[in-house]
This record gives structure tokens, C-alpha cells and sequence, in this order.
């Protein structure tokens, strides 16, 4: 019966001020119920406070064999890491 | 040898003479009680934990056999929200030790309605009971929640968010089968019949509600019936479902009189702590 049911990618946010973060996928016959069977299925012990639930398919994926021109560019340029300059001690939570 | 008794040849004969309310409807005159508000109040807490204990359990059959794993969490997480319900409410009525109220009764001491003792049947016949259930228990709750008494007040609070969700997900199911493909309108619709008759139980008032409630220390169910069956008509219309007519309502559970189904479930149930009282885990 349920893999008659369209699969839904599913995002729990654990606490105000925290994005929703990918936890896995249900199996639901619609958008109400896909919330609901999120609900049911990853946030039995208090994991979070908000639900996102969207079909799998409406999902925009990259290609894995265009992996090398999309990321590897990234690899060697180190400074666009924010490292070279000093954070002064009166700035917290960087 | 002993010769088993004679058989009566006259089943029709007798059955003219029974009642005609039949065996179950009226409550049978109890002797009077000490201290019967005491008593009442007891044999509240009777109700309300058994209705919960005993349809967590039914639904708790379910767990590895529901149509999927979502479904099997969802009617599990119903399942242990009730059993946790029914954990509080015995251990306050027997002084923490609700264990012995859940497993060393038998079917006659046992106070729940008779919809919650119904079997699963199939899904349909499942959520219908949910829905028929959670609804009222979701009304009574919110009221419950106001009640003079600290422990109704504190348990009713807490717990009305939990039914709330399984009135919810059981309205959820009841539209999308009843709305459905043909055979699943068809299984709603024998549901429905099952379930219809053990709807008025729900609202029966008797001599030892009837002081709690004079006492307002609990809901009068009565005040809610309209609403409820407002609410049920609601979630029937939009699933395309035809409410049943009346049928003759099914009485007694609330003094001990059930249906054969308790006994098997309360032999599954009860069958661990009876066989091995010692046993711990």
C-alpha cells in the first residue's frame, strides 16, 4: 500500500532560530497526511518544533556525474574562507 | 455419570418473556454504599482509565500489521499516548499501584465503554472507532480540564492535546476512505453499522455519575452530545458517508457487563504478569 503512496523528503526544525534540516522521507497519500505521518515518524522524542514536508519529485537534484565542474573549482581557493583576519574578543558566537 | 441438564425446548417461549429492553439496559439496584461519593469518584477513575487502557491495547495489536510503517507508527503512538493515560489515571486510583488494576481484574470488575473493547476489525473499522472515541474523549477532556478536582484537572490538561491529534488523524483517515476508492466507501460504511450502536453508551448518566455531577466535579456528557454529533456529521459529510440510523443502543459496560471480546483481549494482555507475577524488565 505505501509504496502505491508518492514519497515526501521531510525537515524537522529542532528550535527557534535553527533551519530545518533534511531527516529522511515518508511515504503519504497527500500533503496533510505527509505532515502527519512526519509528525508520527520523526518527532516522537521532541526533536522539534516545526515541520517542512515536500515530494521528493518537486525536488531540483544536482547531476553526480557533473560533480567535478560544479564543486571541484571550490578546492583550491582557500581564501574565500573567512580565516585571514583576526575576530577581536568582544564579538561571541563565531 | 453425571447427565448434563436437560435441553430446553422452549428458547422461543422463554425469549417472549424476556424483557423487551433487554438484559443489559437497565442498571440493576446496587446495595447502598457507605461512601458513595467516595465510591463515585473511584469508579470514575474505573471509567476513564479503562476506556484508555483497554483501546491502547487494541490498538497496540496492530504494531507490525498496520497497511504501512507510517500507519504502524501513528496507531502506535495513539496506542502508547492512551496506555500512558491509563498509567496515570489507576495509579491514582489505586495509590500507584495501577499495575494491579490493569492486570488482576477480570472482565466484571473492568469499566470501560463498549466501543473500546470492539476488535480492530480492519483499518476502516479501526478509525472509525477512533473517531467515534477521540471525539468524545477529546469534548469530555477539554471540559474535564476545568474541573475542581487538582488530579482530573492536571490529567484531562495534559492528555487533551494528545486526543486532540488522534480525533484529528482519525477525521484525516475517515475522509479519505469514506471519499475513497469503492471498496474502501463500502468498508467505512460497515464500520460505520459496527461502531454506530455503542455511540449512546457515551452519554449514559447513572446514579453514580449523576453525583459527580452534581457535585461539579465532572462533565455532564449530555451537555456535549449535540455538539459531538454535530462534529461526527461534519466529518461524515466530507467523506461522502451516510450517518446510520439509530440502532438499539448497547448498554453496561460502564457496570461491568461486556461484550466476549474483553475476555480474549484481557487474556492476551493480562496473560505475562499472571503467569509470571515475579516477572520484572
Amino acid at each position: 500500500m505505501s509504496s502505491d503512496w508518492p514519497l515526501w523528503e521531510v525537515f524537522v526544525r529542532a528550535k527557534g532560530g535553527l533551519a530545518h534540516r533534511h531527516v529522511g522521507s515518508v511515504h503519504a497519500p497527500d500533503q496533510k497526511l505527509a505532515l502527519r505521518h512526519a509528525r508520527d515518524t520523526y518527532t516522537r522524542r521532541l526533536e522539534g518544533v516545526s515541520l517542512w514536508v515536500v515530494k521528493s519529485t518537486d525536488i531540483v537534484a544536482s547531476d553526480p556525474e557533473e560533480a567535478g565542474p560544479l564543486f571541484e573549482p571550490a578546492e583550491d581557493k582557500i581564501y574565500r574562507h573567512p580565516t585571514f583576519y583576526d575576530i577581536p574578543d568582544e564579538v561571541k558566537h563565531i | 455419570m453425571p447427565s448434563l441438564p436437560p435441553i430446553e425446548r422452549d428458547v422461543v417461549k422463554r425469549a417472549e418473556k424476556a424483557p423487551a429492553s433487554g438484559a443489559f439496559d437497565e442498571p440493576e439496584a446496587e446495595e447502598p454504599s457507605a461512601n458513595p461519593l467516595e465510591d463515585g469518584y473511584y469508579d470514575y477513575l474505573l471509567r476513564l482509565g479503562d476506556d484508555a487502557l483497554i483501546l491502547g491495547q487494541r490498538l497496540s495489536e496492530w504494531c507490525g500489521h498496520a497497511p504501512s510503517v507510517e500507519v504502524d507508527l501513528s496507531l502506535a503512538n495513539m496506542a502508547l499516548d492512551l496506555i500512558g493515560q491509563a498509567t496515570h489515571i489507576l495509579d491514582h486510583a489505586n495509590n500507584g499501584y495501577g499495575d494491579e488494576l490493569a492486570f488482576e481484574r477480570d472482565v466484571l470488575d473492568f469499566r470501560n465503554c463498549w466501543l473500546v473493547e470492539q476488535p480492530n476489525g480492519d483499518f476502516a473499522r479501526t478509525m472509525v472507532r477512533q473517531l467515534l472515541y477521540s471525539t468524545w474523549q477529546h469534548m469530555l477532556f477539554e471540559q474535564l480540564a476545568e474541573s475542581p478536582d487538582p488530579f482530573l484537572r492536571a490529567i484531562a490538561a495534559k492528555a487533551v492535546k494528545e486526543v486532540a491529534y488522534h480525533r484529528e488523524l482519525a477525521g484525516e483517515w475517515t475522509i479519505r476512505l469514506g471519499d475513497g476508492t469503492e471498496e474502501s466507501a463500502t468498508r467505512m460504511r460497515d464500520a460505520l453499522d459496527w461502531c454506530w450502536r455503542f455511540v449512546p453508551e457515551l452519554f449514559e448518566v447513572d446514579e453514580k455519575l449523576k453525583a459527580l455531577i452534581a457535585l461539579q466535579m465532572v462533565p455532564d456528557p449530555r451537555s456535549f452530545e449535540r455538539e459531538y454529533r454535530a462534529a461526527i456529521a461534519d466529518v461524515l459529510v466530507e467523506a461522502k458517508l451516510e450517518q446510520p440510523d439509530d440502532q438499539r443502543p448497547i448498554l453496561g459496560g460502564r457496570r461491568g457487563h461486556h461484550s466476549e471480546h474483553l475476555g480474549h483481549l484481557l487474556a492476551v494482555m493480562q496473560y505475562l504478569p499472571r503467569t509470571y507475577p515475579d516477572a520484572t524488565w
